[in-house]
This record gives structure tokens, sequence and C-alpha cells, in this order.
């Protein structure tokens, strides 16, 4: 059942890719462009749109064998959680396509659907069993609902970055352009990190370090990829590696810097060839393409969402949440870290329903606040969990 | 109070920029416009309009949406500090703080808990911002809602034709004779499911009212949920203790004031099978050690009405439950949680008081390690007194044998042995875990080691809080009104027939293309022509501008 649902899933990744590129089609296809240059009525755009729904389709397939086989909703760690957060911004997309009809959603939602699906592959794969706190059934009445949420906020965010591609003066250069495209740069570093880690584990390599940790204790520590940085007075005790250039102080967990000044160096060379190859920044390539996209409507898209959204985040990220830890943990707030950034959340789309709905912070504006808002729900999924321990540090 | 009398003949009040019923520009800022600021239907507000006394620059400070913003921000930005490094009531409690943070962090660390922030979210400085969001809650809306109410209420049918030309949505036709395309608008828009106002030859189809209320509705919600955080710290409201309690033994439950007693029958905690196949690599992984359960098996009891204070409460059983992490007993307001255990702790100690000579057994004593008693007395003329007794045992700074807690968790005993050759003075050893040594030269007599019993002992958490139903009741109107306000909008058509000609105006709060897709229909079956989104044409005509700026 783990190896299907695994499977199912794998099937869905490779239709968000056929889905990204016939949507890219319909958008850049220059022979369907109307008058007015909206890309409407064409078939490719509908072809893609089939190609999501299947991928969602797979996905839910995915969701439900794998619950069917670890007995527990598969949301309990990172690879499952994250995998149900590409998967909400699936369902997310198919809710907005079907009122604004938009390929050029489609064209960037997609690929970073797959992103984000391939980014939790990386994590352990395998079911694992719950530990007492996760045991209730608001395990995935809270999860599932602040998923979706975020999945539905992270579409708002890929119509405010289509705004910004669409709008941003490459022509004068400056902060903006330097932003957008480090918002271009962000997205390819994770599929660096990605593509490195598969690349090394196709191959199968490992390496094992004795090294001194902060305890003064002799350990040991497995890399998954070649040391450039190695840990406190450490030793290979595995053959068939080279040695690594530079040792770390014990308050470093080497293996995470490691794969850091690996994922970098890739994301810089990856960048590199693609920037050689357009022989402009990418977001400036990208913006010919979408001539066609109305502003406004990417605006009110994007706004659409975030309406649509912070409602379902508010419910499943604070009070669902409200509720299950006044069950679990005693207390409904205690100011766990992940709380906290849940609130800062909350926070943040409250700033910006307020200053859209009486400061006028339409179209560019708001549109950054939509990558903001996304950069926190990210940081939230990634540092808090990963760097900052708390009661929500399950990976 | 000054009045502004519209020409329709509508009293408005002073400070209004739009008449309340019929749209007309009053002031010469809405005459100016080209389009009318429809946020709040321009009407007069508090805020906008009276600025003299405190009062009223209190009240406009906080009615600005703008410093709501700046609380809601500066509340953002406050609280991510926090989660910098843990909070205090996260580090482990065998440590004094400011050491803590300093050992772990560094000199960060230093800063972090001089400043506060390890407290952050009880310092004043946080609670008064999360005040002042509260009171800006209560003015802002306010502020907006009551006039809005009004404005919203006696709109007319009728409309000044200079507010129609000011709407963001604005046509006209000539309309060919014969036709009557107002009430074919009236149809289509009636099966939309419009609200239709009809006033001679002036038509107005209404939609959504209600989401107008929406921010309002969730804002008294919010204000409701922080009161109810703010009773907590009204004695009698909010009850959290913690009670430790061994198996077979009964402790009183504190914070009820000796109402209820809670006894723990069994404590338990049960791993994951390592040979389950379906976590088999899972298990590998953690090294198969996953605990699937913490549980109590509890009895909780009530004290008999009558009983002599001082004497053995009668107790009367009240619930009997098994208590486990995500599944509390509750209890008349009252619920107790698995939150902790210990396994093992040492309870009853056997020794055996031995002739080191013969090697025989003059008799045994069992020791309760939480309450000793004196003197054992073995007969035939042989006792045991305990001289001192350590029950987490250490060598303190001096060099002197003493305990560090109450305890038993390394228990030493100094014992004073009296047998029929050493009747007066007795003997004297000390007798610890791994530890058996004669204290004043060579004794005849031993205490030697027997045997001990366990007991696990459960922690759990009694809470009581009353503070829950004013939570729950803002957050599920908070719900409500953010629901009402997101998922539905407010629009209106204006249809004006005037000298052969059809004025029509659009408005929504928000999602426009909806009302784009209903003056595409009255388009397609009413023959009226879609009128022209003045926004979006200025916004054309500018990057049109732009570009060929650009180009040149």
């Amino acid at each position: 059942m783990e190896q299907l649902s695994g499977n199912l899933l794998l099937t869905a990744f490779f239709l968000y890719l056929l889905a990204t590129i016939l949507f890219a089609v319909s958008v850049t296809g220059r022979k369907w462009r109307d008058k007015s240059g909206d890309m409407t009525g064409n078939k490719w755009g509908t072809l893609g749109f089939l190609a999501a729904l299947g991928g969602f389709l797979f996905a839910a397939g995915y969701f439900v064998t794998r619950w069917m086989a670890s007995g527990h909703a598969p949301v309990s760690n990172m690879f499952e959680y994250t995998t149900f957060l590409g998967i909400a911004i699936g369902f997310a997309f198919l809710i907005l396509y079907s009122i604004y009809k938009s390929n050029v959603l489609g064209m960037f939602a997609m690929p970073i659907i797959m992103l984000i699906i391939a980014y939790a592959s990386i994590f352990p794969t395998e079911v694992e069993p719950l530990i007492p706190a996760l045991q209730s059934y608001w395990l995935q009445i809270h999860v599932t609902t602040t998923a979706l949420g975020q999945g539905i906020l992270a579409i708002g965010f890929v119509a405010g970055l289509i705004y910004l591609i669409r709008t941003v003066d490459f022509s004068k250069g400056g902060k903006k352009v330097f932003w957008l495209e480090f918002i271009m740069f962000s997205m390819l570093t994770v599929a660096a990190f990605v593509i490195i880690r598969y690349a090394f584990n196709i191959f199968g390599y490992q390496t094992v370090f004795q090294y001194t940790d902060e305890n003064g204790a002799q350990a040991e520590m497995i890399y998954e990829l070649p040391p450039i940085l190695g840990p406190n007075n450490g030793q290979l005790i595995q053959q068939g590696s080279w040695e690594p250039l530079f040792l770390l102080p014990e308050w470093i967990r080497s293996d995470d810097a490691n794969t850091l000044v690996w994922t970098f160096a890739a994301a810089i060379v990856l960048y590199a060839v693609i920037r050689l190859l357009l022989r402009k920044p990418l977001s400036q390539f990208l913006q010919p393409l979408i001539r066609g996209v109305s502003p406004d409507k990417v605006d009110e898209l994007s706004y659409r969402a975030i309406a649509i959204g912070f409602p379902v985040f508010t419910l499943g990220g604070l009070i669902f949440a409200m509720i299950w830890a006044q069950i679990a943990w005693t207390r409904f707030w205690g100011w766990d870290p992940k709380e906290v950034w849940a609130l800062i959340t909350f926070l943040f789309y409250a700033a910006y329903l307020h200053l859209r709905l009486t400061r006028g912070w339409h179209g560019e504006r708001s549109a950054w606040l939509c990558v903001i808002g996304f950069a926190i729900i990210m940081f939230n999924l990634v540092f808090v969990n990963l760097v900052i321990a708390g009661l929500h540090s399950y990976a | 109070m000054a009045k502004v009398i519209c020409e329709c003949g509508y009293s408005n009040p002073e400070g209004t920029d739009l008449c309340e019923a019929c749209g007309k520009p009053l002031n010469e800022k809405a005459k100016q416009q080209t389009l009318v600021d429809m946020r709040y239907e321009g009407v007069a507000r508090r805020s906008q309009t009276y600025n003299k006394s405190i009062v009223d620059k209190v009240w406009n400070f906080f009615s600005s949406v703008k410093v709501g913003i700046w609380i809601i921000i500066l509340t953002l930005l406050a609280s991510s500090l926090g989660t910098i490094f843990p909070q205090e009531m996260y580090i482990p409690n065998n440590v004094s703080a400011a050491e803590h943070y300093q050992e772990e962090y560094g000199v960060l660390g230093q800063i972090y808990y001089t400043l506060g922030l390890h407290n952050m979210y009880s310092s004043w400085w946080y609670m008064a911002l999360i005040a002042s969001l509260g009171i800006s809650l209560i003015i802002a809306s306010l502020d907006r809602v009551v006039p809005l109410y009004r404005v919203l209420k006696h709109q007319k049918v009728s409309r000044n034709e200079g507010f129609l030309r000011r709407q963001r949505m604005f046509g006209e036709m000539t309309v060919p004779a014969g036709e009557n395309q107002l009430e074919a608008a009236k149809h289509i828009l009636k099966k939309r499911k419009f609200k239709i106002r009809e006033e001679g030859d002036n038509l107005v189809a209404e939609k959504g009212r209600f989401s107008r209320w929406g921010p309002y509705v969730n804002h008294v919600g919010l204000i409701i949920f922080l009161t109810g955080a703010m009773l907590r710290f009204f004695p009698g409201m909010y009850v959290d203790e913690v009670v430790w309690v061994r198996e077979g033994e009964t402790e009183v439950v504190p914070g009820t004031d000796g109402e209820y007693f809670v006894e723990n029958e069994q404590f338990f905690l049960e791993m994951y099978d390592e040979n389950d196949e379906t976590f088999a690599t899972a298990l590998e992984r953690a090294g198969g050690n996953i605990v699937e359960t913490f549980q109590t098996d509890a009895i909780v009891y009530e004290r008999e009405e009558g009983g002599t204070i001082g004497e053995e409460p009668d107790l009367q059983e009240l619930k009997r439950d098994e208590i486990r992490v995500n599944e509390p007993l509750t209890f008349d307001g009252f619920s107790l949680y698995q939150v902790d255990y210990k396994l093992n702790e040492l309870n009853v100690m056997s020794l055996e008081m031995v002739n080191r000579e013969t090697g025989e057994s003059v008799g045994e004593l069992q020791i309760d390690l939480f309450n000793p008693e004196s003197e054992y007395d073995l007969g035939d003329g042989y006792r045991v007194v305990i001289d001192s007794y350590f029950p987490n045992f250490e060598f303190n700074e001096e060099g002197e044998p003493s305990t560090i807690s109450s305890i038993p968790d390394n228990p030493a005993f100094i014992f004073q042995m009296f047998s029929p050759e050493h009747e007066e003075e007795g003997e004297y050893s000390f007798v610890g875990i791994q530890r058996n040594e004669d204290v004043f030269g060579e004794n005849d007599y031993e205490m030697s080691f027997q045997n001990v019993e366990t007991k696990n002992v459960t922690g759990l958490t009694v809470r009581k809080d009353n503070t829950l139903p004013f939570i729950a009741a803002g957050g599920i109107i908070f719900m409500i009104g953010l629901i009402q306000g997101s998922y539905w909008s407010h629009r209106r058509v204006w249809l004006k027939k005037e000298n052969g000609k059809l004025l029509y105006a659009g408005h929504a709060n928000k999602h426009w293309q909806t009302l784009k897709r209903d003056f595409e229909a009255l388009y397609e079956e009413a023959g009226i022509s879609p009128p022209v989104d003045q926004v979006a044409e200025k916004e054309q005509a500018e990057e049109k501008k732009k570009q060929q700026e650009g180009g040149s």
C-alpha cells in the first residue's frame, strides 16, 4: 500500500509537469492570442487544467492510500506535511482557476507545486507511528485546514508574483528588479537543493565522520553529500571520499552547513547557466511571455485568493489549533514558536487586508505584500520546524 | 449640530462628502474628484469632523486605520522577537534562567535575558500593545459602523447624476424608442439574486449588503476574545496546578480547596511494537523506542458534606476514567491532563539486621521511604532506630551528609542498631545505595539490603479555565464575521432613465470581476452595452504613456 501510495504521488508529480508545459504553451503560443491580447478560449489551457485536475486526483490517491497504510492522516511529519501543502496549493489552484480561468496562473503555480513536493521528498518518507500528543482526530482537522489555508494564500503569492513580473520596469533596474530576481533565485535554490540531493542519492553516496560533539564526547555523523565542511575534529571513517576543506567548531551542525554550501554553490551555477543562456534576468525573460496578461485581473485574483485563504488559515491555524492545544497541551495558547508564527502570519495578512481595503494598496505594493506573506509561511514551515525547536518539531 | 441639506431634500450631518440619500457630491473635494471615494459611501465620520477636545484627539488617533495597521505591525514584530530563543517556560527548570540563557546562547542569550525577552509575552509593553489593539478595534469600528449603517439604510433609489458618473463602472446609452431596458434589466438582475427597488424611472439592484457588516462582526468577536483573555487575571477564573500521584495513593486536587481528590490506580506507558511491519523502518531509525501511550487509571473523589476538618475526609467516588494525552478527565469545570510521569520510584525498602559472626538474621524491617518510622522493634531485645534519613543523599559543600530533596531517588540512612550485646549505646551504621559503612569502629551487626518496592508516579496538570466560554464565543463570532465579510461582496447596480437616455453605474466593495459578469449578462440579455471600467481605463492609459516614454 505504501508502495502504491508513493507511485501515485510520483504520477501526480509528472502530471503537474505536464500541466506546466500545457499552461506555458497556452500562454506563450502566439497564434492563439486574440485582438486585445487576452488568452481566452484556446484549448491548451483547458488541457492544462485537466492535467492539473488529474495531478490533484492522483495526489489525493496518494493521500488516501497512505492514510490506509499508516492508519492515521498522513500529515504528521515534514515529508507528509510539506507534500500535503503542495497538494493543497494544487487544490487552491483548481478553485481560483474555476473563477478566473487564468492560464498564466497555472503556468506559475504548477512549477511551484512541483518544487514543494520535490522538496518534501528529501525528508524521510517512511510511515511513522504517532506519538501520544498527535493521537487525536484534531490532527487531520487542524493540520489539513491549516495547509489548505496556506495553499490558498500561496496562490495569492503566485498571482502577486505574476503581477510583478508583468509590470516591473526592467529598463530602470534598481531595487525592484533585484528583489524580483531574488525571488527567482530563491526558487532556483530549492530546485538546486533537490537536484543535488537526488544526484548524490542515485549514486548511493554516503560518508561517515567521527567527531567531537559539543559535550566533548565522540560521536558519528553521516554525510549525504561530499564534505566541503567537516565536523569538529572530524575524522573520515569510511573510505572513498575526499577530505573536508575546513573543519567547523562544535556548535555548528556541520552536516547542515555542508548541505547549505553545496546548495548555494549549485544554485549559483544553475542560475549562472540560465542567465548566460537567456542573457538577461529570468524575470525579464518571462515578462514578454506574459505581456497579454491584464495586471488588474491578476491583482484582483491575488486579492481574491487572500480573501478566500485568510479565513481558512485562521480557522485551521489559530482556532482549530487552539481547540486542540486546549485538549492536548492543557492550554489553548502557550507562545510556542509555531503558534507565534501562525499569529504573525495572521497579523500580517490582517495588515494586508486593512492596507488594501482602506489605504488603497493595490497592484504593485499589494503584490509585494503577498510575496512577503508567503515568505512568512515558508519560514514557519521550514525554519521554525527545523531550526527553532519547539513543541511542533516533528521532523 | 450643523446640517447639510442636499438638493434632494435630505438633511446630512456635518462633514458629509456624498449625500446619504442620493449620493450627490456635497463639498468641493468630492466635486472635484473624477471618481467618488466609495469606501464608506462618503459619510461623515466623527474622526474626520471633530478635532478639538482631548477626547476628539484620542478618538481620532485610535479610529485611524493607519494607526491600527501600525499597531498590528508592531505586535507582529514584537511577537517574532520572543521566538528567537525559547521563552522561560520552555527551558529546563532546574537551572536559573540567567545562567541558562548565557550558557546556551552566549552573549546574545544574555542580552535576550537582560531585555526581558525571555518572558516577553507577559511584559507590560507587550500587554500594552495588545490593549491598544483592542482600543483601536473598538473605536475604529464604532467610528465607521454607525454612519455606514445609517447611509446604507437611507440610500435612495434615485441617485444624483454626478454620483453615477463618478462611479468606477459607468455607462450611458440612448434608449431606442419602444424598448424598455429597465424592465428587462430588472428581470435579469432578479434572476441573479439581486434585490430590486424602483422609483419612477430609477432602479437599484443590490446584493450582499450584509457582507459590509462582516468586518464589524469580526471585530466584536476579537474584542470578546481579548476580554476573555483579560479575565484570566481575575481570581478564581483560572487554575493551573500540577499534582503528582503515586500508584495506589490518593491526593487532594490542588486548586479545589480540598473539595476533590484523585487516586492513581496505576500508571503505565506502552511502546510501539518493534515487530510492527508498518512502522518497521521508522522504528529502526528511532532505535525502536517510540511511546504509544501514557496512561493513568484515575478515580476522582468528592469530599462528603459535613466531614470534620482535620479528620481523614470521607470520600465519595465521583468519576473513574483513563487519562491519556489528548484525553483529559473532566469534572465540575476542572480537567486533569496527563503531562508527566516517573517510572519505578523507590517506595518501600526492606532490610535485615544480621549478626556478622553467624550470618544470622535477627529480624527484618520495611521502611516506607516517604514516611519512615523512627524506631523498628525486631523483638528479643533487637531494635533499629533511624538516626538520620537522607531521601536524596549527597555530601554538601561542607562535606556533611545531606539531602537534595525529599523524594527518595537516592535514599541513605544512619541506623542505630540495638541488640542484647549493645543495649545502651547501640551501633551506628551508614547505609545507602551501594554503601554500607560502620560509623564508629567495627560493628557486630549490620543492616543488609533485601529488597525494594517501586511505584510509578503520574504527573497531572489540574486546569480550570472559566474564560473559555468567552474565548469560544469570541472565536465563533470572529469566524462568522470573517466569512461574512470575505466570501460575499456587496454589489449595487443603478439604472436611471432620463431624457431618452439610460445612465447606469455599478459598485462592488470588492471582486469587480463578478460585477463585470453581471454587466455582461445585462449586455447579452438586455442589450445594455457594457459600462466603462474607469479605473482600468486610466491604468491602461498610464501604461501606454509609460511605454511610449520608454520607447522614445
